[in-house]
């Protein structure tokens, strides 16, 4: 799971308030490349909820993240570092757990479960 | 024709390993999906500005579509519900982010961040009852309520389906306009049996112009099951209650009396007709 889906992802469970971000408990995390697409981070740029990106990537153990997303977007030293923290780390193995709740989701081989159970429709 | 696979169990026990190695290992299913694929982005309609998109494959299955979609540029998250598929999108390694979950109870994602979603034989799952906890209908409100909030203003959802039934595409077109979709049906070389293909071409917001024009019942004719020309092919099925070809029409005004009067008929034009006796026009087995 990168962290361009965990920036997406929220707490599906029924009656929840407090469902984004989820908290990202990391066991195992590995690095794979992917082609730097200037254009595409501008567009996701405006997608983002920043914070949870810099929380995300720190649980990930990436730090480099400034704690706000400068204003000039073709500063490309920082999309370069934006580019590693959303599409180049992975969380093979580890959990995703709801802040309010306590419910976590777990993630195996890079895939999180997020199967509710009849109770939490 | 083999039975349906939604009548054998719920999806997430039908494709259990060996069915999910089967699937991804069938040449001609892998061609099929490929081409459901580049059909559905292609009635995505997404902007061509050469900018990557982040797309939904609902169903994704062990893969196949989102290697389309990763082929096309763009980038995607993939929610399908069987464990066993998963696995082995997994192993080819897929360039999209993976998700297990159940799209009956609502797809978890954030306001507006999804650009586009495609599912290529996915959705008519959501028809079938496997618990009894579930209710169709709920499910689909789900689906597509959540569906709705998450895409983009503007975005399109395709799906690629194949109803049981009329009833059934019916009540998954109304629960989608239900949760405030836009759109309507695109039906691909509807004369054909063989090659006609349904997709759902659901818009988000403002009102696409191409599904509007492209109402060209007049010319699509029989001529064009040969024509590799997608254009003639294609039809913007807007009376939904066309009957579709597979229904034949009904023999019960054909008794023993017509046939008799029909076989004088053909004797005194001089053919060679046989002789009449108590098997004429008897009721055969429905097989025939």
């Amino acid at each position: 799971m990168r962290l361009i889906v965990h920036n997406m992802l929220t707490c599906n469970i029924k009656g929840v308030v407090n469902k984004f971000p989820l908290r990202i408990e990391a066991e195992k995390v590995i690095k794979k490349d992917v082609d730097f697409n200037p254009d595409f981070l501008r567009h996701m740029l405006a997608k983002i909820e920043w914070k949870a990106l810099v929380d995300g990537a720190r649980s990930m153990g990436y730090t480099e993240l400034p704690d706000h997303a400068p204003a000039l977007e073709s500063d490309e030293p920082f999309l370069k570092k934006f580019h590693h923290a959303l599409l180049e780390l992975n969380l093979e193995e580890g959990s995703l757990v709801c802040q309010e709740t306590g419910r976590k989701f777990p993630v195996e081989k890079g895939v999180p479960n997020m199967l509710l159970h009849e109770d939490e429709v | 024709m083999s039975s349906r696979p939604e009548f054998l169990a719920p999806p997430e026990i039908f494709y259990d390993d060996s069915e999910a190695r089967k699937y991804t290992s069938s040449s001609r299913i892998v061609e099929i999906q490929a081409r459901l694929s580049e059909r559905a982005l292609e009635l995505l309609a997404l902007p061509e500005d050469d900018v990557p998109r982040f797309l939904l494959d609902i169903g994704c299955g062990s893969g196949l579509s989102g290697e389309t979609i990763s082929e096309n540029g763009h980038q995607w998250i993939g929610l399908d519900i069987s464990a066993s598929m998963l696995n082995v999108a997994v192993e080819r390694e897929v360039e999209g982010d993976l998700l297990l979950g159940d799209m009956g109870q609502g797809l978890g994602f954030r306001a507006g961040v999804i650009d586009g979603a495609i599912s290529i034989s996915a959705v008519q799952w959501l028809c079938n009852a496997d618990k009894s906890s579930h209710e169709p209908r709920l499910r689909l409100k789900a689906f597509f309520g959540s569906l709705y909030r998450c895409l983009s203003r503007g975005a399109r959802a395709v799906f690629q389906v194949y109803p049981e039934s009329i009833a059934q595409r019916e009540l998954i077109l109304r629960q989608a306009l239900q949760a405030g979709f836009g759109g309507g049906l695109v039906v691909d070389y509807p004369h054909s049996t063989k090659k006609r293909k349904e997709f759902l071409v659901l818009t988000c917001g403002s009102v696409p112009t191409s599904i509007n024009d492209g109402h060209k019942e007049g010319d699509s004719d029989d001529d064009d099951d040969d024509s590799e020309e997608e254009e003639n092919g294609m039809v913007c099925v807007s009376d939904r209650s066309r009957p579709r070809k597979k229904q034949r029409t009904n023999k019960k005004g054909k008794g023993r009396e017509w046939v008799l009067r029909k076989k004088e008929q053909s004797r005194r034009k001089g053919n060679d007709v046989p002789a009449d006796s108590k098997y004429t026009a008897r009721k055969r087995k429905s097989r025939f």
